[in-house]
């Protein structure tokens, strides 16, 4: 009988903690679909041009880690990561960009006056192709390791969280 | 007065106008339009999050739209079509969950509170049942009982 008060008790718990937990959770921080999947299906154009500029097949046939951003002229978020997707390409990572919904006037002059962190860029006018990975919003950005996606990051990627978070992850798989 | 109910008027036009998807081009045939707009209800617009496409202006809503009705002239059926988003989006871009593992006890919690509850009235009435005794009172308390009424009534 002297249990039956602490029942009140030990549900109030219960609840605070799951409330705790959820609520602490980041609503904007969406699971991939495509984590430990190749890339889908692609080709996008150059910006501004007509030809290839690169496909899932070019990042199928890469090696060990490559990284894929979305970004846009137009989204403030953008500028902030900037500068640390230029000290990623510092540091030897192979980092291909995609221009989402931006026009090619706009996107070369952000590259003009930001730096060019890519090794190639190509431009998804129509956004189709993110839609394929499953963007939902600019910056995001794919960690690829031997053609498999094994990381997604939306919003802008910050120093402490690539060493803390991704560099672990990509340094994992495939042992 | 006119002007004003005739203003009244037009703006609750303009309200119901601007319901559904003001931007784009609906399909030709209203039943197909009826499907689509059944299956927009359904998906979670990702970037406002509580909102269905439907119910969102939002640039990435737009677009998901123009995929249902695609797919809808392309002759997808409704499942195909939620799991074209589903696919990419995965199951949180489903404003109903799917019943499955892992939302097994989201489902079910109501009907276990429900029972729960059920279970503790059970109980109270029980003992409440219990703790009233049917006997009638010895010559002893009912000596108690008239000396405490006495008593009362002396006041």
């Amino acid at each position: 009988m002297s249990l039956n008060r602490f029942i009140p008790l030990a549900v109030f718990c219960v609840i605070a903690i799951a409330l705790y937990v959820g609520l602490s959770l980041n609503p904007s921080n969406i699971p991939s679909e495509l984590i430990n999947d190749p890339t889908p299906e692609f080709s996008l154009p150059v910006v501004g041009g007509e030809e290839v500029s690169f496909s899932s097949i070019d990042l199928a046939a890469e090696d060990g880690v490559v990284i894929v951003n979305f970004f846009a002229s137009w989204c403030a978020p953008c500028y902030v990561e900037h500068p640390f997707l230029m000290k990623l390409k510092e540091r030897g990572y192979k980092i291909y960009g995609v221009a989402y919904k931006d026009k090619a006037r706009d996107t070369n002059r952000f590259i003009a006056q930001q730096g060019n962190p890519y090794y190639k860029i190509a431009a998804d006018e129509d956004g189709r192709v993110a839609i394929d990975w499953g963007v939902y919003g600019v910056p995001e950005t794919y960690f690829i390791k031997n053609g498999i996606i094994r990381y997604k990051h939306a919003s802008p990627i910050l120093e402490m969280e690539f060493e803390d978070k991704i560099v672990p992850i990509l340094e994992g798989v495939d042992e | 007065m006119r002007n004003l109910l005739s203003l009244i008027f037009l703006v609750m036009l303009s309200v119901s106008a601007a319901a559904v998807g003001v931007d784009e081009k609906r399909l030709d045939d209203p039943t197909q339009e009826a499907r689509a707009q059944e299956i927009m209800k359904q998906i979670r617009c990702l970037v406002c999050q509580n909102q269905s496409i439907v119910d969102s202006d939002a640039a990435l809503a737009r677009d998901l739209r123009i995929i249902v009705r695609e797919r809808i002239i392309a002759g997808d059926n409704d499942e195909q079509i939620l799991g074209y988003m589903t696919s990419r989006y995965g199951d949180w871009v489903l404003l109903k969950p799917p019943f499955d593992g892992a939302t097994i006890v989201l489902w079910l919690s109501p009907l276990l509170l429900l029972m729960v509850g059920f279970y503790v009235i059970y109980r109270n009435q029980k003992l409440r049942k219990s703790n009233v005794s049917s006997e009638p009172l010895t010559s002893e308390e009912k000596q108690r009982l008239e000396q405490l009424l006495n008593n009362e009534g002396r006041k």
